[in-house]
């Protein structure tokens, strides 16, 4: 039934699969992260930079805020990098994280398309934007997936806007529970408007008809920070490779890649590690 | 159409980050075959010859096993495998192990299933040969399964097409990680995030050849393995 080479060969196979990616974890971290600092690309272009440097690899999985952090508590990762200030501060509250560092920023975009059913396009008031948009009732899709753009929404509706938006959303208000890009793609799809990072907006193709609505009020900021994970609660965590990821990024010499980091001539990301209260 | 002609050079130009995606699809998802084999056709082979209280029970389960959805899978293996987890120890999340670990656990049913069915049909044709013979209930499932194993390379194949087209379970405990747990089905899904869709469509269309390409090569094993078996 099970002849003798079927059996070497699954033995072979499998110790081939249970072996070979060893020697390659020994000198590697994971860093979770965020969707927008892998599909701006902007992890593409560092990570091959810091490895010929020091020789680690970073394994970057790239999950929403709330989903990264929480990789994270469950020891998953060595390290955080993520954009939503505070849930980053419950992170270090709760022991989870060692200490944060601020990185870098961009900013918010509020995304519509072309036609604007909101009349809402050339404002730079985002809490005025959101209320024309509620009162239109014009399409709007919220990502709904506890990431930093979605934090950054909810406050910026109820906050800034003083709207209860889970009171007072309606069907013109839907929550797809996804990452940016799929959030993106179904404004497009749909001709709605949508809160992006401007790392994602500018880098992602399937633009269609979807414009810049509302940009440059300085309620959009969008601050990341990265906190190597507590390695008194979470042994595995390599703390070495970890703090070593952190210290270049912060560096002159990282913070001077992460302001090359262009696509068509825009930058996408500001470093601002120097300043003690981003 | 650009798009479907950007992948496709990708391919004719042997592009390295494609074929390191290509290698790793097949390497975890025939991998996954293999060890469910191993399991699910003896397993399917025994339900077949056997008779015991809760039979049935057990076959239903066993084929509505079939449908396990992906994402519950990869969910289950991921809380298994997490630092967290009870297996957390062993540092397996987020590597090509675990995608192979959740993959096996979502096509051992598949194979059992089929397995079970084709050799209690087989069963039916055998059954006064092999009672008449006298052989033990060993040897009844090793002949039953020699004599089933062009058949059972169906089993086989409709094992590899579930794991070739999922995403749901690996992407979850893999975490798409560049150039280390990428495949083809979480590259697709990734580029689609970007809103890369003629490349994800294009991606789409290769890893559709592949899945032709391995299964014309295993039907033209078979034809050849026939003939010599006479």
């Amino acid at each position: 039934m099970m002849n003798r080479r079927t059996v070497m060969v699954a033995a072979t196979l499998a110790a081939a699969i249970f072996t070979a990616p060893v020697h390659a974890q020994d000198k590697s971290i994971v860093v979770s992260s965020t969707t927008s600092t892998q599909d701006s690309g902007l992890f593409g272009y560092l990570l091959p930079l810091f490895k010929q440097k020091t020789g680690i690899e970073v394994k970057v999985v790239a999950q929403g805020t709330g989903q990264a952090l929480d990789t994270g508590r469950r020891g998953d990762a060595d390290v955080v990098f993520v954009h939503a200030k505070s849930a980053e501060e419950k992170f270090l509250a709760e022991g989870e994280g060692v200490k944060r560092y601020p990185v870098m920023y961009n900013d918010f975009v509020l995304i519509g398309p072309n036609s604007d059913p909101a009349g809402i396009k050339g404002t730079k008031d985002i809490a005025r934007a959101l209320q024309m948009i509620k009162d239109k009732q014009a399409p709007f899709i919220s990502r709904g997936d506890r990431s930093g753009t979605h934090i950054a929404e909810l406050a910026l509706w109820n906050k800034d806007a003083g709207i209860d938006i889970e009171k007072d959303k309606g069907s013109w208000y839907k929550s797809i529970g996804q990452g940016m890009g799929a959030a993106l793609n179904t404004a497009s799809a749909s001709n709605a408007y949508v809160l992006s990072d401007r790392g994602t907006w500018i880098s992602f193709k399937n633009k269609g008809d979807l414009v810049i609505a509302v940009e440059g009020d300085k309620r959009l900021f969008n601050q990341y920070g990265v906190i190597l994970v507590n390695p008194a609660k979470h042994p595995n965590v390599k703390r070495d490779f970890g703090q070593q990821f952190i210290d270049w990024l912060v560096s002159p010499e990282g913070q001077k890649t992460i302001a090359n980091y262009m696509i068509n001539g825009e930058q996408l990301f500001y470093p601002n590690a120097s300043d003690p209260g981003a | 159409m650009s798009g479907e002609l950007s992948a496709l050079d990708l391919l004719l130009s042997a592009d390295p980050t494609l074929i390191a995606i290509v290698r790793l699809s097949l390497l975890i998802s025939l991998s996954a075959v293999l060890f469910a084999a191993l399991v699910g056709v003896p397993l399917g082979a025994c339900l077949a010859l056997t008779h015991f209280p809760g039979r049935e029970v057990l076959i239903v389960i066993l084929n509505a096993l079939m449908g396990l959805p992906p994402v519950v899978v990869g969910l289950a293996v991921f809380l298994l495998l997490s630092r967290s987890g009870p297996l957390g120890s062993w540092g397996l999340l987020f590597t090509p192990q675990a995608m192979v670990i959740a993959q096996t656990v979502l096509v051992a049913p598949i194979i059992a299933a089929l397995t079970r069915q084709t050799i209690e049909d087989l069963w039916v044709e055998y059954r006064d040969e092999l009672a008449a013979m006298n052989v033990g209930p060993a040897r009844r499932v090793a002949t039953l399964v020699w004599d089933a194993r062009f058949s059972l390379v169906t089993a086989l194949l409709a094992g590899f097409g579930r794991a070739a087209a999922e995403v749901g379970a690996i992407i979850i405990v893999g975490g798409n990680i560049d150039g280390f747990t990428r495949t083809m089905t979480t590259a697709i899904a990734l580029e689609t995030s970007k809103g890369d869709l003629p490349l994800a469509i294009g991606l789409g269309m290769i890893l559709i050849l592949i899945v032709i390409i391995i299964n014309a090569l295993a039907w033209g094993m078979r034809h050849v393995a026939e003939r010599y078996a006479g």
